[in-house]
């Protein structure tokens, strides 16, 4: 087993581990930190992918605004300190029940059926071989961006930099205070 | 990377997957029920950033369903922290079986 191969278990341990605390534990702001590793660690996990701008897209969204967002959430809505209630327990049994089937049967067939990497198949894939270097640097994931071509994903990105601004004067209109009646 | 398959990187992505729908399930405090929903969506990128590098190496599509899944989880969280902080302001609460009623 090779340095690399290592390195992958180890972030998949992390990642899984965290997340599983994350979703049991009774202290709702220890779950947010665990939250916080699992995330790190998937973008350790992009990292490991060679995809190093989906990485720091990664840490710069997820670990530094969504969680900082959800622990200044805690902070606003919880007496911190106070237990979670206890999942019931028929509740949480079922659950696990489903959650452990539905990963066998998913395991099942992934193992089940045989992905074909791109170095299996030459001839279909261009570009696999002498000339398969870094693809995927920002000027490249740029470029396709905000092209007009036929692989251009301009139109998308339009379509969601308008749904993020509706998302904003959403949350303002959501969150604002309602005046009182003026009686 | 080559000496790992492409099929124990979906088995990781599809435990985290099965992790944030067993916490969707038991959790009813609403902002651990939206971790669980950001630990779904993150499976869900594994997935397409391990199919665009060992299955089409030459291309960037997986990388921008990424990225869009990113803004997409950003904008849903907002959204939805707008609305247990409203949800805490007439509840006094932020579990779900306390929010009984609809207003307006």
């Amino acid at each position: 087993m090779s340095v690399s191969a290592v390195v992958f278990y180890i972030l998949s341990v992390v990642i899984l581990g965290a997340a599983l605390v994350a979703v049991t534990s009774r202290k709702i702001f220890r779950s947010a930190i665990w939250l916080l590793f699992s995330l790190t660690g998937i973008a350790g996990l992009y990292f490991w992918l060679q995809m190093e701008f989906v990485a720091a897209v990664q840490i710069v969204v997820y670990v530094g605004g969504i969680v900082v967002l959800i622990i200044f959430s805690i902070f606003l809505t919880q007496q911190s300190g106070k237990d979670l209630p206890a999942p019931v327990r028929g509740r949480a049994f079922f659950s696990a029940l489903a959650a452990c089937a539905g990963f066998l049967l998913t395991c099942s067939m992934l193992t089940r059926y045989g992905f074909r990497p791109a170095e299996n198949r030459e001839g279909e894939v261009a570009g696999v071989g002498g000339n398969s270097g870094p693809v995927a640097d920002v000027g490249n994931i740029g470029a396709q961006l905000l092209s007009t071509t036929e692989h251009g994903y301009v139109l998308p990105f339009e379509v969601i930099s308008v749904l993020l601004l509706a998302a904003m004067i959403g949350c303002i209109v959501i969150a604002m205070k309602t005046k009182p009646d003026n009686k | 990377m080559s000496q790992v398959p492409l099929t124990h990187i979906l088995i990781v992505s599809s435990a985290l997957f099965f992790i944030g729908m067993y916490g969707l399930f038991t959790r009813r405090n609403l902002i651990t029920m939206l971790m669980s929903v950001e630990l779904i969506l993150n499976s869900a990128n594994i997935n397409f950033v391990a199919f665009n590098r060992y299955l089409y190496p030459d291309r960037l599509d997986g990388v921008f369903f990424t990225l869009f899944i990113v803004a997409i989880a950003a904008a849903e969280a907002a959204v939805a922290i707008a609305i247990i902080i409203n949800l805490y302001r007439n509840f006094k609460s932020i579990d779900v079986e306390a929010a009984d009623e609809m207003k307006f």
